[in-house]
């Protein structure tokens, strides 16, 4: 049976994107069929991540509005085939998706697919709503950080009281994925830990994503990092959060301080 | 540890927790209703002030969102009666 995930956040910038394109790259990689979905209407990015940026002829809003069917919009990745994406429209704004329409096409996707990853918008507006409306999972994003673990707990909230399942008296099984884990800040008390993001939001972990350089150099490649680096560990973190996704028992692993005792006395980074 | 840690600036995180844990009390929706929290720490405040002169810093009102239920946690401090003597004199 397919399972419609929502990767969301309330506040941008914290990896929302980054999370769909190597989550969905991994559990691909397993061999189940995979498709991301871009919901950020207007301001897409998805497409960047897994470099097929210059392949959109249709997107989302075309097949909403019946310009295009579903299967001409959906762009299948050149390394990995079992791994989908359909794109947002750049051209157009959020009012363009409309209820109905997101209800027939994520019902025509979980036809097609074993996961649908939709990528949400930030803010908690109409393009945040309609992606988690149909959502069996949600993934939440959070970076150690104030503003946006406030953020987190907002769109908990929505998650409990604006989705179908919530809705309809179910519940909506709930992760939270901390991104831009610094261990050494953490180690000095100058940032959250996972305990106090944790104790704070009381949503079953899902992973935590060291900050890294790679994460920016897949997206420069046009990669997701699961698929440029797979074993760098911000891949290997998505790798083991998406083994927990489909129910696998994996040992969490907190990402380590890594400077070295020079550092440690004069408090730099390791290089 | 650094050599350094003496002259840093005291640990944030902690005080950043107990930012986040009194502002969440105050806008997460509590039993269905999303202004509980402040009303009942109006009303606590109230109540106490009767008898104590207190304000409404003194009272700490956070929540918890468990998975079968949430909980209400109420802190109060009274200043001591010297404290208190103080402000009257």
């Amino acid at each position: 049976m397919a399972n419609v995930v929502v990767v969301t956040s309330g506040k941008g910038g914290v990896g929302k994107t980054t999370s769909t394109a190597s989550l969905g790259a991994a559990l691909a990689k397993t061999g189940q069929n995979v498709c991301v979905v871009d919901f950020d209407v207007g301001l897409r990015n998805l497409d960047l991540m897994l470099g097929a940026e210059r392949r959109v002829v249709y997107d989302l809003i075309n097949v909403i509005q019946g310009n295009a069917k579903l299967a001409q919009a959906l762009i299948r990745d050149k390394r990995l085939d079992t791994l989908s994406l359909l794109p947002a429209s750049q051209t157009r704004d959020k009012d363009a998706l409309t209820e109905k329409g997101v209800a027939r096409v994520m019902k025509q996707l979980r036809e097609k697919f074993d996961w649908i990853i939709c990528d949400s918008p930030a803010g908690i507006e109409r393009g945040a709503i309609l992606a988690m409306r149909h959502a069996d999972t949600a993934v939440i994003v959070t970076n150690p950080e104030i503003s946006s673990v406030r953020d987190s707990d907002r769109i908990i909230g929505m998650l409990d009281s604006k989705t179908e399942r919530a809705e309809s008296g179910g519940d909506i099984e709930k992760h939270l994925l901390i991104a831009r884990y610094d261990a050494s800040r953490i180690a000095r008390a100058e940032m959250l830990g996972v305990d106090d993001v944790l104790d704070i939001l009381s949503v079953p972990l899902l992973g935590i994503v060291p900050e890294s350089e790679e994460v920016l150099r897949a997206s420069n490649l046009g990669a997701p990092v699961t698929l440029s680096n797979p074993v760098c560990a911000a891949a290997r973190a998505y790798q083991d959060a998406a083994r927990r996704l489909t129910g696998e028992a994996v040992a969490m692993s907190v990402p380590r301080d890594r400077r070295n005792l020079f550092g440690k006395l004069f408090g730099g980074k390791a290089a | 540890m650094s050599l350094f840690r003496l002259f840093r600036p005291q640990a944030s995180a902690p005080v950043a927790r107990e930012r986040l844990q009194v502002l969440l009390a105050h806008e997460r929706t509590f039993c269905g209703r999303p202004d509980l929290v402040a009303k009942l720490q109006e009303e606590i405040l109230e109540a106490i002030s009767k008898h104590v002169s207190l304000d409404a810093e003194h009272i700490k009102v956070t929540t918890v969102r468990g998975k079968t239920i949430s909980t209400l946690k109420v802190d109060i401090e009274i200043p001591s009666e010297t404290d208190n003597l103080r402000e009257a004199g």
